[in-house]
């Protein structure tokens, strides 16, 4: 995989904080190196390995996940997803919804200090929502903001909001990160302040330099209010080749990075690798599916689609393209979070029974090919070029059709042309793509029937009454046990009308240099704990003067 | 032959638009804009944000209205601001990149000129010898082998294996803390095998061209007058052969002038070089229009200029195009 993850993104800001990075998992590796007093201690640095470089630190107008993973290093929300995914306070020590869920009630935390010294207030707070909410601000993320009907600073440790209507994703909304008004005000437009160079934030790391190309460098914040970070310098290398990372990290040049499936198979499994690196794996926040244009006339039929679910070999999928990497998916709620549901109908491989719904649907096999109404079944799958596992994917999926007497051929296409030329414009009887999974289940965008009109995401044009009805009420209140009822409904029927062949969830494979201790891995991934790692003094290996 | 530079420089003027209107045209006519990037399949960008930030970026606009802007500021040669979130002038990215792009092209070039140009008289004078024949294989083999696997066995070996050279960008991460000579050393050690593979892919055409060169001089009949005249091999071989042979050699410096700024994005994406290539290839990535256009116009511009100092220098070195 030469680029990053070109996956469809379905980006809660909060999704892309680093304290939200990966699912629950387990060690991988038992290699724990010599022994020495395993205390905690500060100082030595981190180097991380990163595909992308940054593009400016004020994720209000940024949307890539480098300039997302950086920034959050410098600044904090109001709210963050803890270990278990769940959101807690984090600039907000709590915060209360009203009964009838319009109104929340933000308390801020005391004491807290921006880098440069001036204390943090509400007033930031207010401040960060107006410029999300000003057209001189050039950012993607203004809608949640928009909903607002009402905000307020009652006093300086106190910010309210009021919406029309109960919403329940705006409480993640609050994720975004704060802004200081002091340093910003004067800029009408944020995106062309010297901060979104050299940020000022709250976080647990300070603005150290930043070479575009090369690296960006952040020291410990000594104030921080979860305490001193112990590492004492984080350094991220931009480092675009996959290949030429693992080689870095192999000489001591990168301490950190995602690993591919092959390089966690086939090139970390020797004893060497293991004495100086510790390997984990958990469920990614991410699903990949062979979605339907429903108003073609081949899938129009529920029960073409059931067939071609059946025929679709998720084991060899998963086996092929993943190399036993990652899990059947069975819905759009990544496995094991409070939202999924386990038991919906599942299509294990089974070209008997795909033949047979085909056959219902009045498809009739000849010389190999299914025929209707003098038609063969041939249809061609798009997808967007220079992902690999995409492209693998297709290729198992063209065998897994023809058994059972379907043509399918394989397009790959550039990005903006394929999202521009056939998504938008409906032209493409299937494709094969991936969302990513926001901890927050509301997929409104996705699934309601309203969303089928240009640029919406809605593409495939599913339309379903119940659906629609479930994925009002799912986000329009903030109790979770309606929620979870909602959203398991809503899986059931998803999995009963395949308007997706939901394919498969890839483990996320990260990889760390063995002298950092502290790791603890949860369905959040390892990061989230970040600045509870540390490295026992005689294993320190940079000597760093903050 | 002033009358002659400046005509041609006037010339330039016209050209320069015309690629450029091209240039923008073929850019806009490329599925997807600068704001697709983050609100394509982004559920949070809605019509109407879109909208803001198709307004922001002046998109909204019909394109001649914008194309008139672009030219209106590049007349006071402004290349505007990227539409990357950063909103970093055009200028100073392009700047900040030159340096070390124009390093490694410029190391590179020399290197192939210092070995090409040996290696194709040696061949030309021993025509069918086996030195002719290996080298002939072996700069085909450096021409032919994939770069990037080449450069990731050299980098298994001199960085991982041997441990004599750093792998990957272009300073250690200590390399503030050197004093001047340490950082020249440090950036000599990153250099080293991104201008050894530059150099080994570009062998082949430099020498097989000095060596055809070679052999077409060395059967003029001046050449066996000097030879009868009985001056010794040396002499006939260098002065007079491959001096004459060398005159094509004009042509192809002036044509590698744009090549000099303009980086190899599979290159500097493998050794995590941030040069020109990978700017040029993000920006096309993410369609960032001003950036493009700054890329391309500068690229036209030496390309324009690389022509007319090869056609200078051809007039200074031979008398019959000069009168022509």
């Amino acid at each position: 995989m030469r680029k990053p993850l070109r996956r469809a993104v379905l980006p809660s800001i909060a999704l892309f904080l680093m304290f939200a990075a990966c699912g629950g998992g387990n060690p991988e590796s038992a290699g724990k190196g010599t022994a020495v007093s395993d205390v905690p201690a500060y100082g030595d640095a981190i180097v991380e390995g990163s595909i992308g470089d940054v593009s400016g630190f004020l994720t209000a107008v940024t949307t890539d996940a480098s300039s997302h993973e950086a920034a959050g290093y410098v600044f904090n929300g109001l709210v963050r997803y803890d270990k278990d995914l769940k959101l807690e306070g984090e600039l907000a020590e709590s915060w209360e919804i009203s009964p009838d869920g319009k109104r929340i009630t933000f308390h801020l935390r005391k004491g807290v200090k921006w880098h440069d010294g001036a204390p943090f207030t509400s007033d930031d707070v207010m401040f960060t929502y107006r410029r999300m909410i000003d057209p001189r601000t050039p950012t993607a993320y203004g809608e949640d903001f928009r909903q607002v009907k009402r905000a307020s600073a009652p006093d300086s440790l106190t910010f309210v909001v009021e919406y029309a209507r109960p919403f329940a994703p705006a409480l993640a909304s609050w994720g975004m990160h704060v802004l200081p008004k002091h340093l910003l005000e004067k800029y009408p437009d944020i995106s062309k302040s010297p901060l979104n160079k050299k940020p000022v934030g709250t976080g647990p790391y300070r603005f150290v330099e930043w070479k575009t190309g090369e690296k960006v460098v952040f020291d410990a914040n000594p104030d921080y209010f979860e305490g001193k970070p112990y590492i004492s310098r984080v350094i991220t290398r931009v480092i675009p080749d996959q290949a030429t990372m693992f080689l870095e990290l192999k000489s001591g040049g990168v301490d950190i990075m995602t690993l591919t499936p092959p390089q966690y198979v086939r090139q970390t499994e020797t004893a060497e690798f293991r004495k100086s690196f510790n390997k984990y794996k958990y469920t990614s926040s991410g699903y990949t599916y062979l979605g339907f244009r429903l108003s073609n006339t081949f899938f129009k039929d529920k029960r073409v689609r059931q067939a071609i679910a059946y025929a679709a070999d998720k084991k060899a999928l998963i086996d092929g393209v993943l190399l036993g990497l990652g899990q059947e998916a069975t819905g759009p709620y990544k496995p094991g979070t409070w939202a999924y549901n386990p038991n919906v109908r599942k299509y294990p491989h089974d070209p008997g029974q795909a033949k047979a719904l085909l056959n219902d649907a009045g498809w009739k096999e000849k010389d190999g090919v299914l025929v209707k109404d003098g038609q063969p079944f041939e249809f061609t799958v798009l997808t967007n070029a220079g992902n690999d596992a995409r492209a693998k994917t297709a290729a198992i999926l063209q065998q897994n059709l023809a058994e059972v007497g379907i043509r399918m051929k394989i397009r790959t296409v550039e990005w903006a042309a394929f999202i521009n030329e056939f998504i938008d414009k409906r032209k493409f009887d299937a494709v094969i793509l991936g969302w990513n999974i926001t901890p927050d289940p509301d997929q409104f965008d996705i699934w309601h029937s309203s969303k089928t009109g240009p640029k919406e995401l809605n593409f495939v044009g599913f339309a379903n009454p119940e659906v629609d009805r479930l994925l009002d009420e799912g986000r329009s209140t903030f109790d979770l046990e309606k929620r979870m009822k909602a959203y398991f409904r809503i899986q059931e029927i998803l999995a009963e009308e395949q308007p997706y062949v939901f394919l498969y969830v890839p483990e996320a494979l990260p990889v760390v240099q063995n002298r950092f201790r502290g790791i603890v891995p949860a369905p959040a991934g390892i990061t989230y704990n970040f600045v509870k790692w540390y490295v026992p003094a005689a294993l320190q290996k940079h000597k760093v003067q903050p | 032959m002033l009358r002659y530079i400046a005509r041609r420089l006037l010339l330039t003027v016209p050209l320069l638009v015309g690629i450029s209107l091209v240039s923008f045209l073929m850019m806009h006519m490329a599925p997807g804009g600068p704001i697709g990037s983050g609100t394509d399949l982004n559920p949070k960008a809605t019509a109407e944000s879109r909208a803001r930030l198709k307004a922001y970026y002046g998109l909204d606009r019909p394109l001649h209205v914008q194309y008139g802007r672009w030219l209106g500021r590049m007349a006071t040669l402004d290349f505007g601001d990227s539409f990357s979130p950063d909103g970093r002038s055009v200028a100073e990215k392009i700047k900040e990149r030159i340096p070390i792009t124009l390093t490694i092209n410029v190391l590179s070039m020399g290197l192939i000129f210092l070995v090409a140009i040996p290696v194709g008289v040696y061949s030309a004078v021993h025509k069918g010898s086996l030195f002719d024949r290996i080298s002939t294989v072996a700069v085909f083999t450096g021409f032919a082998i994939p770069t990037f696997w080449l450069a990731l066995l050299l980098m298994i070996l001199f960085g991982v294996t041997l441990g004599w050279l750093p792998i990957s960008g272009i300073s250690s991460l200590d390399y503030e803390s050197l004093g001047t000579l340490g950082r020249i050393a440090d950036r000599g050690r990153h250099l080293v095998l991104p201008v050894l593979l530059a150099g080994f892919g570009g062998l082949a055409g430099m020498s097989r061209y000095m060596r055809s060169n070679m052999l077409e001089v060395i059967r003029q009949d001046y050449v066996a007058t000097a030879r009868a005249k009985g001056l010794p091999e040396g002499t006939v071989v260098f002065r007079h052969a491959m001096r004459n042979a060398l005159l094509p050699v004009i042509t192809i410096l002036g044509l590698s002038v744009p090549d000099l700024l303009g980086g190899s994005v599979i290159f500097e994406t493998i050794f995590a070089i941030p040069g020109m290539g990978q700017l040029f290839y993000q920006g096309v990535m993410s369609r960032d229009y001003p950036l493009i256009m700054g890329i391309l116009t500068i690229g036209a511009f030496l390309t324009l200029l690389g022509n007319l100092l090869a056609d200078v220098g051809y007039a200074l070195a031979d008398p019959r195009i000069r009168q022509g």
